[in-house]
Order: structure tokens, then C-alpha cells, then sequence
């Protein structure tokens, strides 16, 4: 933003969104209701792994109240579900890329799998039809571990994919990482696991289907966070239907953490059913169903070591990392534990080399995809955590261990691709460090030690590659879609404003956000401003929103187009003030000739661009409405330090969180209470993934055992402490409102920090090792195997 | 089998003909268009469509429509005021940004409001765990709990 205007930016305004939700007036999927509307049932595999030898429909058909009955076989002409993002190999090869049907053709992978839907007057007659559905399976051994699908003998799940293997890929420099150990002083060793998680957006994913016999056109509700990304993929690679005759309205999404980014099977087979049954079906997945069928997060098992001189400088850095896909391919599955992990290992470090190598492999489980974070909080998960451990075992503070490396001469150039434009790492460490008051910790550890408590502290200092993405960047590394983003600016005659972004807010306040850079930037009230989101038919072509995107490339969009607005309307103003246009400047809503007191307001020009009675018509169109799109010349950096405090009671094992500080810098900050909003969030899955959650599948069986509430363990609010949080500012370079994205840092820094917390506290027992998530049973069994 | 109901809903007398395991939540949002109560689970563990029945906090997908038969309901669409005020613990989760995507929202402040009459001078931890049956996944409690303690002193005036 301009220096000298009096700004609605950096204002904690209430959010213009929240009077609709806090009265019930929020319109979800579920709450659309159509005519004529019918119910979706999708008849799930109950078995992880299963050929399918026949599927008898017979009686599900004759049942009272049903419209439609479909399994694989209907599908003729329709493709599987499309990934996003190639990765090449080491060996040269594109990934082994399985096809993934909408409906199972002939084989089951996983315990969610569908296997048909059925269409019915009422839900509850197409459950009870789906009943009647005869499928005889061939049961087959099943796998749900990534490193034990790749053995030798392991169940073969594709075809396409022998050994189970999508890729084994690489970055960094092996010889140099190699010669780098060969002379280190110290060699730290870590073997971590990274554990699968469920997203657990609390709105379940939706649809509503409809086709219109009238004009041969579809719509399309969905719980989505880029509704033009999947009315493409769907229509362009899966349907093979124009993609003007579908329109995908995203309405208010309860939630998503990039779990409703993917294109998923079910919203895809009921846009085709539409048209066959020709009546809208609605579909609303039970939770149990979203268990089984939401693209998980996380999944990584990892074997790490950092090489350091005998001053604790570091010399390289080896990663080796095995990834769960789960049984199929999703949307971006294949780039989130290459692109956006390897690429994040320099952390805030001079590490001069750097070596990741990453295999993915299939298994029968739900498919895996971006989880809040995606890839991020998996590599500071292992950069801090040897960072720590780096530092206990060579005697050095946790902080002076990290100062040591920092990076602080910037334009830095990572080993690993990325090149950081900004940051100042010392600022958010010693910011975290105040506000957590580590002076007091000692006193606080011996005061718990009285009550015969474990205490300990832990730092994670974290770095995230966000603003996704520089589109040629990505398409060199295997994207198979831009990442731009798109803001129209329609100004009406009266003056007021709608704006029309591709970002998607589904929690995020992007109504208040935009409208403040808006209002700030046109001298209006931000009641005068509404921003539109979510609607193909309305915004234009646009990416979504995820990787923490939507203000450094959406709201940058917003501000390219509000410069033409500015543009023209200083053309308009000069002709209206009989000046020249380079003497006109625009200031607090008003068009002046410099240096007198003539001038236009931003209403007045407004209505003369719709009224054109006085206006250069031979120079200039009427109208007063701009569209812009923004390709970003490069990721943002957002980066911070997280500092945990916990508790434990040594008897039970129960971990405390006795304190969280987050000191962070996003670059220049819109509206502060949204973002401190935005970390609490992140930092409460964060903790939530340290402490709590963990998705468990049956080794044998490939039944999932965390299947509800009731098995796995949501964060509640009786789990969590209140937050201290705070920022620091280095405004981005590279756009123009020096925003970076504040979305994932919460859930990026906070295991880390966390985790090597509960270390700290259990080091003086003799416990050496422990993953996530630190539960009473893990952690009072790691005391008594340290004790013994 | 159909079983016909007489309840009240926000202040208003309501008859209805369903069938026997229709449950309360399935009354409000498809029979009567109530939509601001929301369904996130099936285990009753989410909270998102508690409503007031009687002046208490119950799970609307965990009673039957028939229970409710006879009986004063309260939904969030029922809570603020006739001319548009918000009810104060409306007004505190917008203050204090208690809400993020509004899924778990109108549930949270039901469930708020009957934590507050049971207990009307509740410290953070009395929040907390009355706030256990509530689950949301965007604001990490932080603001819902400051929202709650705001909503109960501007109640207690």
C-alpha cells in the first residue's frame, strides 16, 4: 500500500462475514435444497483389498423410492481422476501414475473405496437399497505401511506400479553431502516417524448435482477451496464435458485445510448421474464416511543426519524419507513430499549441502494428499528435531545452536531450489524467547520438579515456502496447472464496490481482508465494499485457496486491478478538471489537480464512467471495472520461532501444555486479530498432531481403527492452553502489499516445538527417542523402557 | 410409522407429522428449514447442532423429534433479538473473533450460553471443560474462550 494512505490496513476490523454465520444464516452445501431433489448413497468396500468378481444390482433397482443404481460398468466414457503434479525420478522415469476410477472397476484398494452410488427420493431409501447391492469379493492380503508396501512379497496394488512403488526422487547434491559428513566433527543420527493425520474439517464434504435438460448445462455445489480447479479437472480430464456448460458454486465451506482442494470421485459420478437420472441428487458424507474417504496428511517415515564442525556450524544435511499415497494418486498427492518438502530442509540455515531423497509408495489406505501445511511442517518436523538434538548432544543452549547457523544476508540461495527473498530469523527467536520468558524456565522447572513433575522447553524455528506459485517454476517441476490468481474490481456508478476474487475463504475472513485493501486503496468505507468468492459463473478463472496463497497472490490480483480502477479514473478525473492527466493525484477518495483544491470524488468519476454525458469518449470506454491476474515472480517466505513449555507427569505419562509462544513474521499484516486468529488455528492442529491425533489402521486387516470421534483424538478445548502470539515484520520483496501468508505456521511450527518439549522434559530420565503423538501410553512406556 | 408433534421453536407453535426415528436435528433442518444447526458427526461428539430444549443444551442429532414433542426449542435463528440485536454472546464471538468458517459456531454459542447460566462466573478452566462436547477446528479454542468469558459478563449485566 501507498505510504501516505490513512488505511483501513493493519486495522483489527470485525469481520463482515460473521454476522451471517452467528445467526444461522450461513449457507452451506447441505443447507441448498432444490426441487425435485433426490439422495446420493455411495455403497462403500468394506475390504482394504479386494478383487471385485461380480456386482449383482438387481434387486437395489426394484427397490422402493429408487431412481438410479451405478457402479463402474455404467461409467463408459468417463476417465479416472487426474493428478495434478508429475515427478520425475531419479532413474529419468515419470512416476508410476495408476488410474484411479470413480467408481471401482473390478478391484477394491481401500477399506472407502466406492463401489456404486445409488440415487433414491429419500436418503433413507437409498441406504436401504444399497443394502440389496450383492458384491462378491475376492478377498486379498492387505498393506497399510509405506515402508512395508515396498518389501519384497508385499500385496501388489497396481498393476501400474510394481513393488508398489509411484517414484523414488531426489534433490540436493549427493557427492557434496557425502564429502561434507566425511570431515564433520559431529554426526547427529534421527529416526522419526511423521504420523498420519485426518484432516477433520468440521463441515463433511457436500455436493448437490444438477443438470438442466433446457440449455444441456450443469450445476454443481460443493464444498470446495478452488471451485474453478475442479470444475476443470472434472470436466476437462474426467467427464470430457465443456467447461462452460458447468458452473461450480463453492458456498460457505465449514472448513477445509486441504482437504477440499481435491477433486474427489463422489461430487464427480453424481455431475454424471444428473444428467441420467435428470433430477438434482444431494449428497452429504456422514463422518464416518469422511474418515474413510477425506485425503489424509503427513505419513512420512524418515531417516535424517546433520553433519556439524566442532563449533555445532552445520555441514550438510541427509534425508531420507519413505511417503504414504495411500491407494490411489490424489489430486496433488505426488508433490507434497518432494516439491513442498526437500525444497524446505535449508530451514532458516546456511547449511551449505544439502541431500533429500524421497520414495512414495502405494498402500490401502485412503488416499494422501495437503494436510494444513503440506510437506512444510514435515520437513521443519525434521530439521528442528535434529536441530535439537544436535544441540543436546553437543552440550550448545538450543538457541545459540540455531543463532550460529541463521541465515541473515538475504537474497539467500538455498542447496535446495529455493531462494529466500527476506526474513530476519534473530527478531522472531529473540521475539519468542522474551514473550516465553525462557529466563524464567529454570525456576519454572525446578518449581514443577518440587511436585514431582517433568518440565521442559522446546524451539522450532521454521521456515515455509508459500504464496504457491511463480507458474513457470512449478510447471518446470512437474505442475500441471498455473498458480496465478484472478480479482476483478467492479465499481458501480453509485461509487460502491463488489469484488470478485479466485480465492476461496473457508474460515479465512477474506470478505474483511480484501475489503479493507479495497477500502484503503479507493478512500470508501469498507461497508462499501463486498467481495464476492467461490462461483465460476460470477469470478473469474481462478486457483483457490491453500499454501497460505490467497493474500500474497490473491489480494495482490486485487491490488493490480485496483490500479487500473486508479488509472482510469485519474484519466476520467483529468477530463472532468480540464487538467492534464499527470497532474491529477488520488488521495483519500479524491481525484486532485496537485497543488490546488479542484477536484472529483471517487463517487463522482464512478457515476461519470456510467453516465458518460461528459466524458472523453474518443479516448477512453465507458465503465469502471477491471480484472486482473497475478502470477507471483516468486514463492514468500513467512518464518518464525515457536517455543513450547510442557509438563509431564512422570507416574501417568500425561503431557502438559504449560505454555505456547509464537512469534512469527508474515511481512506486512492486513488485519492483525485475523491473523492471530490464523495461528491459533494452525498451532491448535499443530499441537493437536504432537499430542493427540493419530490415524491407526489394522496391519492385517486394513480397517481403520481411528474411524470417529470416539477413536480419534480431536483436539478439544480442555486439551489446549491459550496462545501467546506475536510478529515480527520483514515485508515480502516481490508484491506489492509485502504480505507472505500466515495460514499454516501455526500447524508448521508447532509439533516441532512441542515435541522436542516433551524431549527436553523426558532427557534427564534417559529417554532418547519418541514419536508423535506424545500420549500417556507412549510416553509413561518410553519412562519405564528408560528406566529398565 | 408417523408420529405428528406439537413443540414450540422459537416462540412459535409448531405441528408436525414424521416418521418415529426422525431425529430432532432432521425436524429443524429439513422439515422446518432451520438450517443455522448444523451436522459434524454421528457420534454426538461435535456439538455442531446443540439447541436449547427447555432452557437446556442438548445435541440435536441425539434426540428423537418425538422427545421433543411438548416442549420449548431453541435454535440459533430463535436468539437474537426481533428487531436484529444480537444476543450478547453473539456479539462477544464477533468481538472477539470466536469464529472462523461458522461451522461449529452456531452450536458453540448455543452450548455457550447454557455453560454461562449454569455457571455464570466460570474461570478458563470451568470454560474449557464445559466447552469439551463443542470440537471445532479453525480457531484452536483460543478466542472461543475468551469469547465466552466476554459473552457471560455482558449476560450478567
Amino acid at each position: 500500500m501507498g505510504a501516505n494512505e490513512p488505511s483501513v490496513v493493519g486495522q483489527s476490523v470485525r469481520r463482515k462475514e460473521d454476522l451471517r454465520f452467528l445467526t444461522g444464516a450461513g449457507q452451506y452445501t447441505d443447507d441448498v435444497t432444490m426441487a425435485q431433489q433426490t439422495h446420493a448413497y455411495f455403497l462403500r468396500s468394506p475390504h482394504a483389498h479386494a478383487n471385485i468378481r461380480a456386482i449383482d444390482t438387481t434387486k437395489a433397482k426394484a427397490a422402493s423410492g429408487v431412481v438410479g443404481v451405478f457402479t463402474g460398468a455404467d461409467l463408459t466414457g468417463v476417465n479416472g481422476l487426474p493428478c495434478g503434479w508429475l515427478i520425475t525420478g531419479t532413474d529419468g522415469k515419470p512416476m508410476n501414475e495408476p488410474p484411479h476410477p470413480v467408481l471401482a472397476q473390478g478391484k477394491v484398494r481401500y477399506v472407502g473405496d466406492a463401489v456404486a452410488l445409488v440415487v433414491a427420493e429419500s436418503l433413507a431409501q437409498a441406504k436401504d437399497a444399497a443394502e440389496l447391492i450383492d458384491v462378491d469379493y475376492d478377498v486379498l492380503p492387505a498393506v497399510v505401511n509405506c515402508v512395508a508396501a515396498l518389501k519384497p512379497g508385499a500385496p501388489q496394488i497396481h498393476e501400474q506400479a510394481p513393488g508398489n512403488k509411484c517414484y523414488t526422487w531426489a534433490l540436493g547434491d549427493k557427492a557434496a553431502v557425502d564429502a561434507a559428513f566425511a570431515k564433520a566433527a559431529h554426526v547427529t543420527k534421527l529416526d522419526i516417524v511423521n504420523n498420519r493425520l485426518i484432516p477433520n474439517a468440521i463441515e463433511p464434504r457436500a455436493a448437490v448435482a444438477s443438470y438442466s435438460r433446457g440449455d444441456d448445462a450443469y450445476t454443481l455445489y460443493v464444498t470446495s477451496q478452488n471451485p474453478h480447479v475442479e470444475r476443470l479437472l472434472m470436466t476437462a480430464f474426467v467427464l470430457g464435458l465443456p467447461e462452460h456448460k458447468v458452473r461450480v458454486i463453492a458456498p460457505d465451506v465449514g472448513g477445509g485445510f486441504g482437504s477440499k482442494i481435491y477433486l474427489y470421485a463422489e461430487e464427480t459420478a453424481m455431475v454424471w448421474a444428473s444428467k441420467k437420472v435428470n433430477r438434482p441428487i444431494k449428497w452429504v458424507a456422514e463422518r464416518s464416511e469422511s474418515f474413510i474417504t477425506d485425503a489424509h496428511g503427513r505419513d512420512h517415515v524418515t531417516h535424517a543426519e546433520l553433519a556439524l564442525d566442532k563449533d555445532g556450524k552445520f555441514l550438510a544435511l541427509r534425508v531420507l524419507t519413505t511417503a504414504n499415497m495411500g491407494a490411489y494418486l490424489s489430486t496433488f498427492a505426488s508433490c507434497i513430499p518432494t516439491i513442498l518438502y526437500a525444497t524446505l530442509l535449508a530451514g532458516q540455515y546456511t547449511t551449505p549441502a544439502i541431500y533429500c531423497e524421497v520414495t512414495a509408495s502405494f498402500t490401502n489406505t485412503v488416499p494422501v494428499d495437503a494436510y494444513r501445511g503440506a510437506g512444510r511442517p514435515e520437513a521443519t518436523y525434521v530439521v528442528e528435531r535434529i536441530v535439537h538434538q544436535a544441540a543436546a548432544e553437543m552440550g550448545i543452549a538450543q538457541d545459540d545452536l540455531r543463532r550460529r547457523n541463521f541465515i541473515r544476508s538475504f537474497p539467500y540461495q538455498t542447496p535446495v531450489a529455493l531462494c529466500y527473498d527476506i526474513g530476519n530469523y534473530d527478531a522472531t527467536l529473540d521475539g519468542a524467547m522474551q514473550t516465553a520468558d525462557v529466563k524464567g524456565f529454570d525456576a519454572r522447572k525446578a518449581e514443577s520438579a518440587k511436585r514431582g513433575k517433568l518440565r521442559g522447553i522446546g524451539y522450532a524455528s521454521y521456515i515455509e515456502a508459500c504464496g504457491l506459485a511463480p507458474s513457470n517454476v512449478a510447471g518446470a517441476l512437474g505442475a500441471r496447472a498455473g498458480l496465478f490468481e484472478a480479482g476483478e474490481v467492479r465499481v458501480h456508478p453509485t461509487g460502491s464496490v463488489t469484488v470478485f476474487t479466485g480465492s476461496h475463504s473457508h474460515g479465512q475472513g477474506h470478505e474483511t481482508t480484501f475489503a479493507q485493501i479495497v477500502a484503503a486503496r479507493l478512500g470508501l468505507p469498507v461497508d462499501n465494499v463486498d467481495v464476492v468468492h467461490g462461483d465460476t459463473g460470477r469470478v473469474p478463472f481462478g486457483m483457490g485457496t491453500y499454501g497460505s496463497r490467497s493474500l500474497s497472490v490473491g489480494g495482490t490480483a486485487i491490488v493490480k486491478a485496483l490500479d487500473r480502477i486508479v488509472a482510469k479514473g485519474k484519466k476520467i478525473a483529468a477530463h472532468l478538471l480540464e487538467a492534464a492527466e499527470t497532474d491529477i493525484e488520488f488521495k483519500d477518495g479524491k481525484f486532485t489537480v496537485a497543488g490546488t483544491d479542484r477536484s472529483k470524488t471517487f463517487g463522482e468519476v464512478a457515476l461519470c464512467a456510467y453516465v458518460p454525458h461528459n466524458f472523453p469518449l474518443d479516448k477512453l470506454e465507458p465503465g469502471l471495472n477491471e480484472t486482473a491476474f497475478y502470477d507471483p515472480t516468486n514463492f514468500t517466505y513467512p518464518a518464525g520461532t515457536h517455543i513450547c513449555e510442557v509438563e509431564i507427569d512422570p507416574d501417568t505419562g500425561v503431557v502438559e501444555v504449560a505454555r505456547f509462544t509464537a512469534c512469527d513474521d508474515f511481512g506486512n499484516i492486513v488485519n492483525p486479530m485475523i491473523v492471530d486468529g490464523q495461528v491459533h488455528g494452525g498451532v491448535g492442529q499443530g499441537i493437536g498432531q504432537a499430542l493427540l491425533e493419530h490415524c491407526v489402521y489394522d496391519a492385517d486387516s486394513g480397517q481403520l481403527l481411528t474411524g470417529s470421534y470416539m477413536d480419534y483424538a480431536m483436539p478439544r478445548a480442555d486439551d489446549l492452553p491459550s496462545f501467546n502470539v506475536s510478529t515480527r515484520v520483514t515485508p515480502c520483496t516481490h508484491n506489492p502489499l509485502g504480505a507472505k501468508g500466515c495460514g499454516e505456521a501455526g500447524a508448521i511450527g508447532a509439533p516441532a516445538a512441542m515435541m522436542n518439549a516433551v524431549m527436553d522434559a523426558l532427557a534427564s530420565s534417559g529417554v532418547k527417542h519418541l514419536d508423535m503423538p506424545a500420549s500417556p501410553q507412549r510416553v509413561w512406556a518410553a519412562l519405564q523402557t528408560a528406566r529398565a | 410409522m408417523a408420529v405428528t408433534l406439537s413443540l414450540t421453536v422459537n416462540g412459535k407453535p409448531v405441528t408436525a407429522s414424521v416418521e418415529a426415528r426422525t431425529l430432532l436435528v432432521d425436524l429443524l433442518r429439513n422439515h422446518l428449514g432451520l438450517t443455522g444447526t448444523h451436522v459434524g458427526c454421528d457420534t454426538a461428539q461435535c456439538g455442531a447442532c446443540t439447541v436449547h430444549m427447555d432452557g437446556r443444551a442438548v445435541k440435536a442429532c441425539n434426540v428423537l423429534a418425538a422427545q421433543a414433542n411438548g416442549t420449548k426449542v431453541l435454535t440459533i435463528e430463535g436468539l437474537a433479538a426481533a428487531d436484529g440485536t444480537l444476543h450478547p454472546m453473539q456479539a462477544a464471538f464477533k468481538e472477539c473473533h470466536g469464529l472462523q468458517c461458522g461451522f461449529c459456531t452456531t452450536g458453540m454459542v448455543m452450548s455457550a450460553i447454557d455453560l454461562v447460566n449454569r455457571h455464570p462466573k466460570a474461570d478458563e478452566a470451568t470454560i474449557r471443560a464445559e466447552l469439551e462436547g463443542n470440537l471445532c477446528r479453525c480457531t484452536g479454542y483460543h478466542n472461543i474462550v475468551k469469547a465466552v468469558a466476554q459473552g457471560a459478563a455482558a449476560m450478567a449485566k
